[in-house]
């Protein structure tokens, strides 16, 4: 019990050095660069009411395009980790390229998915499912190529079926792992969607930013990137939650 | 239990033959770039029913080989391996138990659930497990852990976890590939005791892997001395312990000879292993 007070003592403590912090920067920066946190939580609860409508569509579009993003890169990144964490060689092969996908720029090449895609939709689903793929299928791939050699064994000497070994010794002793990846996925599909909407895009988040910013509007800009801000936080708060209780027993 | 009391009077007697490697060797097929790696034999080994068999050798020298062998978790390059008769093959025969030097408890399961695995994917019916399991954790002194995660257990506990994993699914044939190599001394030797009372509870076969002289001495009936790599039995020392012993024999003189006896063929095939170079400076330091 006390844990669980020290841990929101904690929490609170840092929420009021970010307040403290983003007030003290309003004083150096002023107006023009951005709003107090006073000013911008007055403009969410606008956003959230009288703007509602026009906020909850640009949410919907947003929430939408990260939903199917986050559904292809988990399907896609988990299929293609799996396969190659199962066979050797593939792994072996894909690492590096993996490794290099994964710290390239995916912004340069944005151009070419639209041009594939079109404008609208699909472009900025797929531009958020590259992003996610990759940490996904890393993750997943070296989970099942670090199992010890010993569970394996184990598993044969208690005379287990193929399908009991996948389902009893290989999935649980690579969760940990793949649920790491799932929860850096995450959060960078979150970040790929909303890039994409920055550009070549007439709804969403992200375009709602990148508006307000050409029209000077520091309000919604500060005040859409405060949402965006706690929801990410909050979604990676569970999951790191879910990510430590799996690990805690390893 | 009452077969292990029964079963060891008998065996001993009859010397009824368990598990037979007939002309085994394992050559690992090359790998690109690599020679193929001839690793074991060929050897030829007869383990008797209820008897206490450690394998002793150098490092490298296949003994983890030949055990593998013999669980049929690899197969033998040439000749055949045998459990109660019937040939093995492909599979590891119900009936024998393998713990591993390395840590293999599960650590998403507790201490009962790790102890519980081997029944469940059988099929068993709950209250044999429950039964089994119970009297396996109280057994290896777990009684109180079974609640617990193995990442709160120390390293001989993990062990033990391994241990009363194998003995629910109640093995003929134990096979234990040097589950101590990463204790201290201490616990090591408390752990000889364990197998040792393990062994006369379930009257099994044991076919123990170890590098420590002592450990071998000290729990067999008969210790087989293996050379450097490919791995051939050197020598058979039958120890003539009496079943009822522990670790106190350490103390005895017949203790003393078999050991010197391991080690007179231990010593020059331990300095083949350490390989050309590093032999001169480990023989000024190795004090036989």
């Amino acid at each position: 019990m006390s844990d669980a007070a020290k841990r929101s003592f904690d929490i609170l403590l840092v929420l009021v050095a970010l307040f403290a912090g983003w007030q003290a920067l309003y004083h150096v920066a002023g107006e023009t660069a951005l709003t107090s946190p006073a000013q911008t939580l007055a403009y969410v609860g606008e956003l959230l009411t009288t703007k509602g409508d026009m906020f909850a569509r640009h949410a919907w579009e947003t929430g939408r395009a990260f939903l199917m993003a986050l559904g292809l890169s988990y399907a896609i990144g988990l299929a293609i980790g799996v396969a190659l964490g199962a066979h050797r060689l593939s792994g072996a092969v894909a690492e590096p390229i993996l490794v290099a996908l994964y710290s390239l720029p995916k912004v340069t090449l944005y151009p070419v998915i639209l041009l594939v895609f079109g404008l609208g939709l699909s472009a900025k689903v797929a531009f958020g499912a590259i992003h996610g793929v990759v940490p996904v299928a890393v993750f997943a791939m070296n989970a099942i190529r670090n199992i010890k050699p010993a569970y394996l064994k184990t598993a044969k000497t208690m005379r287990l079926g193929p399908f009991q070994v996948v389902s009893t010794v290989i999935f649980p002793a690579a969760l940990p792992e793949i649920v790491t990846g799932l929860r850096v996925g995450f959060s960078l599909t979150l970040l790929g969607v909303i890039i994409g909407e920055m550009f070549a895009s007439k709804q969403g988040l992200g375009f709602m930013v990148i508006n307000a910013i050409n029209l000077a509007d520091v309000e919604t800009m500060m005040a859409v990137a405060f949402l965006l801000f706690v929801a990410a936080a909050i979604a990676n708060g569970i999951l790191l939650w879910i990510d430590h209780w799996l690990h805690k027993r390893v | 239990m009452n077969a292990g009391a029964s079963g060891n009077g008998g065996g001993r007697a009859a010397a009824e033959l368990h598990a037979e490697l007939g002309g085994v060797t394992r050559v690992y097929p090359a790998v690109a770039g690599y020679r193929p790696v001839h690793a074991l034999g060929p050897v030829d080994l007869d383990l008797r029913r209820g008897e206490f068999f450690s394998v002793v050798g150098p490092s490298g020298c296949g003994k983890s080989t030949l055990l593998e062998v013999l669980a049929g978790l690899q197969p033998p390059s040439e000749g055949k391996v045998s459990f109660e008769g019937k040939p093995v093959h492909g599979q590891v025969p119900e009936g024998v138990g393998v713990v591993f030097q390395e840590d293999a408890s599960f650590p998403w399961l507790s201490v009962w659930d790790n102890a519980a695995f081997g029944l469940r994917r059988a099929g068993v019916d709950s209250a044999e497990i429950e039964r089994r399991v119970g009297d396996a954790l109280a057994f290896m002194g777990l009684k109180d852990f079974q609640r617990a995660y193995p990442a709160q257990l120390s390293g001989g506990m993990r062990q033990r976890v391994c241990i009363a994993r194998t003995l629910v699914l109640q093995p003929r044939l134990i096979l234990l590939d040097e589950p101590f190599g990463a204790l201290d001394a201490q616990t090591r030797l408390l752990m000889g005791d364990e197998v040792l009372r393990l062994w006369r509870r379930t009257g099994a076969t044991i076919l123990l892997i170890t590098h420590a002289l002592d450990e071998a001495a000290m729990l067999s009936d008969r210790v087989g001395v293996m050379s450097a790599r490919p791995g051939r039995f050197l020598d058979l020392v039958e120890t003539k312990w009496p079943k009822e012993r522990d670790s106190t024999i350490v103390s005895e003189a017949g203790f003393g000879e078999v050991t010197a006896r391991l080690w007179h063929h231990l010593r020059g095939e331990s300095l083949k292993a350490l390989g050309q170079s590093g032999a001169a400076a480990a023989g000024g330091r190795a004090e036989a």
